[in-house]
């Protein structure tokens, strides 16, 4: 006799736990004409459910030492690396042939191991000692801008989660994430490989739905500090631009069509969510250039 | 029994003689035009605008008011010669354009000082020892970038952006011109400059070194007017790169109004910087830190410390000293070398400053103000200083700009960071601590781009400046000033 299979009901994945949508509402992706289940349609509520978790998780993650931080990325690989058949399987659902979908894993899991390496090494790449003219010590750090809203590539639904995602936290920003609308499966189930990794609950927040939906609060929330928008639609980006202006959210608009590039393995993608401080303090004497205090 | 305190007593006689700099060798033409393309034309709207001493109102002179068309022109010429001249010329040749000015400037420098403050009202004493110096700086620092920029950006090619639309503020005139000038030219980039309508006068004999240094034609291009040209230089089709410093309000609309362009933008923005004593500082210094921070330059200053707070244990005695302190502050000809706050820069801030001095007084804070004089005539705001407020109070929370300093009192590390943070400004922060550890955890948690550890207001060319959260965005100053004006 046939076993019956155990579907999965596929969640959001919030402050660390896996809520349905508060609103209650699904959307039903197909992938040649096959549903891929029944997915949360986020609403704007559990969008701010989200910001509330993801800032709360900030201030812990960003003071984590930095090689805390690049082990917290490298078990996220471990683990991925174990479930590699599991998303294998989606990815396949979603329509990739079995060989790209082991070329998107195995790419996603090196990836991750990429930007663990960065953690405790970006910082020297971006700080200056700086030479002031007077008796001062002056060095320049960076510093993670906050919380995150993230557009996740439509396409390439693991490697395009995992290559915004990454550069993100690398340097201890938190961040919400809206997965790939029309292939949203591996999204979810990532969760499940972030909330088996050591990664502190809100660091990653992901939600399924509609860009068109939660655009206007993702952008306009005035307690997200950036927005890494990836796609080229250049209505979402005007408005996305223009939604942010209200707190100078950091605005980064990529072309993330090329995923797989090696373009995509850079420090400067982490730079792009960081502020830099500067600190300035007296000596109490260098040479000829005197200064009290 | 009551302890007996000892007053310090200001009015016994030791006025200090005037010492007043000599404006008699400054030349200064009675009308100004536009320099563009290497030459000083006419405004097509045929209009001039004057330019005058807030110190005793006075007209200084007369500028040119750049319309639409004008702005055209000046980007049109800085397009020209950014593709025919400026990207073709060798980097270290470019660079030595930029020494040249740095040199005319140190050569001209008492000029330039003098004018500086005739034109905006700052005390003489800090246009020749801070403005002028620094401006002079930051050319000759940023000269030398132009021949290494591929060090500063491992594995990447920097490449110009094209031509940089500059518009800076009423405060800092030269100096700012000289941030925004230097790290553009270095860069490769070509521009179009703006100085604020109140203080175009060192600009424009900016303008006049750069010809005499040999620039090649449209290279710099400096045209003035007042919000308007402003916004045609923001809304030009052929800029690629705006780089602002004033107000958090302007910022917005030009964030706003770059939206979906392939324009880059620098913004230099508002501030509300705490500056937070500790029982276990140096108090004498902290106190000097406390004055610098809010008074220099009128507290004019994007970066002001303008929200004190003191640690309830030495509340009483930080404000009796501040308050001695501010005593001994001369308000005054700005042209005197004894005079340290000068004159408010223009009628309208001297009134935006005297709106805040009622609602900090309507909503019940204390106003102390010291007891000095002030000349008749001109534009002048003595030091004043507010307690009793609550971090709600609008004079707490909102940018004022001038020499107006907000008291409050804290118990604990976690409550000051707590109050310090709690702003939508990220510019600056002081801290006066004599422990070394808690000075760090200060630093590093306060959310703000420049954080002064027993210091403040100290700038240098190889420091980069700017702001967190709605402070604005990009570094202007050393290494990281360099990425704004660059695409790889």
């Amino acid at each position: 006799m046939s076993r019956l299979e155990v579907l999965k009901t596929y969640k959001i994945y919030i402050g660390g736990k896996f809520p349905r949508t508060e609103s209650g509402r699904f959307y039903t992706p197909k992938v040649g004409g096959k549903s891929l289940g029944n997915i949360c349609l986020s609403s704007r509520k559990d969008f701010k459910n989200a910001v509330v978790a993801a800032r709360s998780a900030f201030s812990k993650w960003s003071s984590a030492t930095a090689y805390n931080r690049s082990q917290v990325l490298y078990r996220i690989a471990e683990i991925l690396e174990g479930r590699k058949a599991q998303f294998v399987e989606e990815l396949t659902q979603q329509g990739s042939s079995k060989s790209q979908a082991n070329k998107e894993v195995e790419t996603s899991i090196d990836r991750i191991i990429y930007y663990a390496g960065w953690c405790d090494k970006y910082t020297q790449l971006f700080s200056a000692v700086n030479p002031v003219a007077t008796s001062h010590f002056n060095f320049t750090a960076p510093e993670p801008t906050g919380v995150v809203s993230v557009f996740a590539p439509e396409e390439n639904s693991l490697i395009g989660l995992v290559s915004t995602i990454a550069p993100v936290i690398a340097s201890g920003n938190t961040c919400v994430v809206l997965a790939s609308e029309k292939l949203p499966l591996c999204a979810i189930t990532f969760a499940e490989v972030i909330n088996a990794s050591d990664v502190p609950g809100g660091v990653i927040n992901i939600l399924t739905g509609k860009r068109s939906e939660l655009l206007e609060h993702m952008a306009s929330h005035m307690d997200v500090n950036a927005f890494l928008y990836t796609g080229n639609d250049k209505k979402e980006m005007l408005s996305i631009q223009e939604l942010a202006v209200e707190n100078l959210k950091r605005v980064r608009l990529k072309d993330f069509s090329n995923v797989y590039s090696l373009d995509h393995e850079t420090p400067y993608y982490i730079e792009d969510f960081l502020e830099m401080k500067t600190t300035w303090h007296p000596i109490e004497k260098i040479g000829a250039a005197g200064s009290g205090y | 029994m009551a302890k007996k305190t000892i007053k310090i007593n200001f009015d016994t006689g030791w006025d200090l003689a005037p010492a007043p700099e000599s404006t008699g060798h400054i030349q200064l033409n009675e009308q100004y035009n536009l320099f563009i393309g290497g030459k000083w034309v006419k405004p097509s709207s045929g209009n001039y605008f004057a330019t005058t001493n807030p110190a005793d109102e006075t007209t200084l002179a007369m500028v040119a008011e750049a319309n639409n068309k004008d702005v055209d022109k000046a980007v049109k010429a800085a397009r020209k010669a950014y593709d025919t001249v400026w990207s073709k010329m060798s980097a270290k040749e470019r660079g030595k354009y930029i020494y040249r000015i740095a040199r005319l400037i140190q050569e001209k420098a008492r000029e330039f000082a003098v004018i500086e403050s005739l034109d905006g009202g700052k005390p003489i004493r800090e246009s020749r020892d801070v403005d002028i110096p620094l401006a002079a700086a930051h050319f000759f620092y940023y000269a030398g970038w132009a021949d290494k920029l591929e060090y500063a950006f491992p594995n990447r090619k920097p490449q110009p952006l094209g031509v940089a639309g500059q518009i800076t503020p009423w405060n800092f005139p030269l100096l700012m011109a000289a941030w925004k000038i230097a790290p553009a030219l270095a860069t490769g980039n070509t521009i179009v400059l703006k100085p604020a309508e109140t203080t175009p006068l060192t600009a424009l004999k900016l303008a006049e070194a750069i010809q005499e240094a040999g620039l090649p034609d449209g290279v710099v291009n400096i045209i003035t007017g007042a919000g308007e040209t402003g916004a045609a230089i923001v809304n030009h089709n052929d800029v690629d790169k705006i780089a602002f410093t004033g107000s958090t309000g302007v910022g917005k609309i030009i964030q706003n109004a770059i939206a979906g362009t392939h324009k880059k933008a620098t913004l230099e923005l508002g501030g509300k910087a705490a500056n937070i004593i500790f029982e276990d500082a140096a108090l004498d210094q902290a106190v000097e830190g406390i004055i610098n921070g809010i008074y220099f330059n009128q507290g004019h200053v994007c970066c002001a410390g303008s929200r004190l707070f003191v640690q309830e244990s030495v509340y009483n005695i930080v404000l009796r000293k501040l308050k001695d302190r501010m005593e001994s502050l001369i308000v005054g000809n700005p042209l005197d070398k004894n005079t340290d706050i000068g004159a408010i820069n223009s009628k309208e801030q001297l009134q935006v400053i005297n709106k805040y001095l009622k609602i900090g007084e309507k909503e019940g804070a204390e106003m102390y103000q010291s007891n000095c004089s002030i000349p008749k005539k001109g534009y002048w705001c003595k030091p004043t200083l507010f307690t009793n407020v609550s971090q709600s109070n609008r004079i707490v929370q909102e940018e004022i700009f001038g020499p107006v300093l907000a008291i409050q009192t804290f118990r604990t590390v976690a409550e000051v960071i707590e109050k310090a943070n709690n702003t939508p400004f990220g510019l600056s922060a002081g801290v006066w601590t004599d422990k070394g550890s808690k000075l760090f955890n200060m630093t590093s948690q306060l959310n703000a781009g420049i954080i002064w550890g027993n210091t403040f207001n100290k700038f240098d060319p190889t420091s980069p400046f700017g702001g967190y959260k709605e402070s604005g965005f990009g570094r202007e100053g050393g290494l990281h000033g360099l990425k704004p004006y660059l695409k790889f």
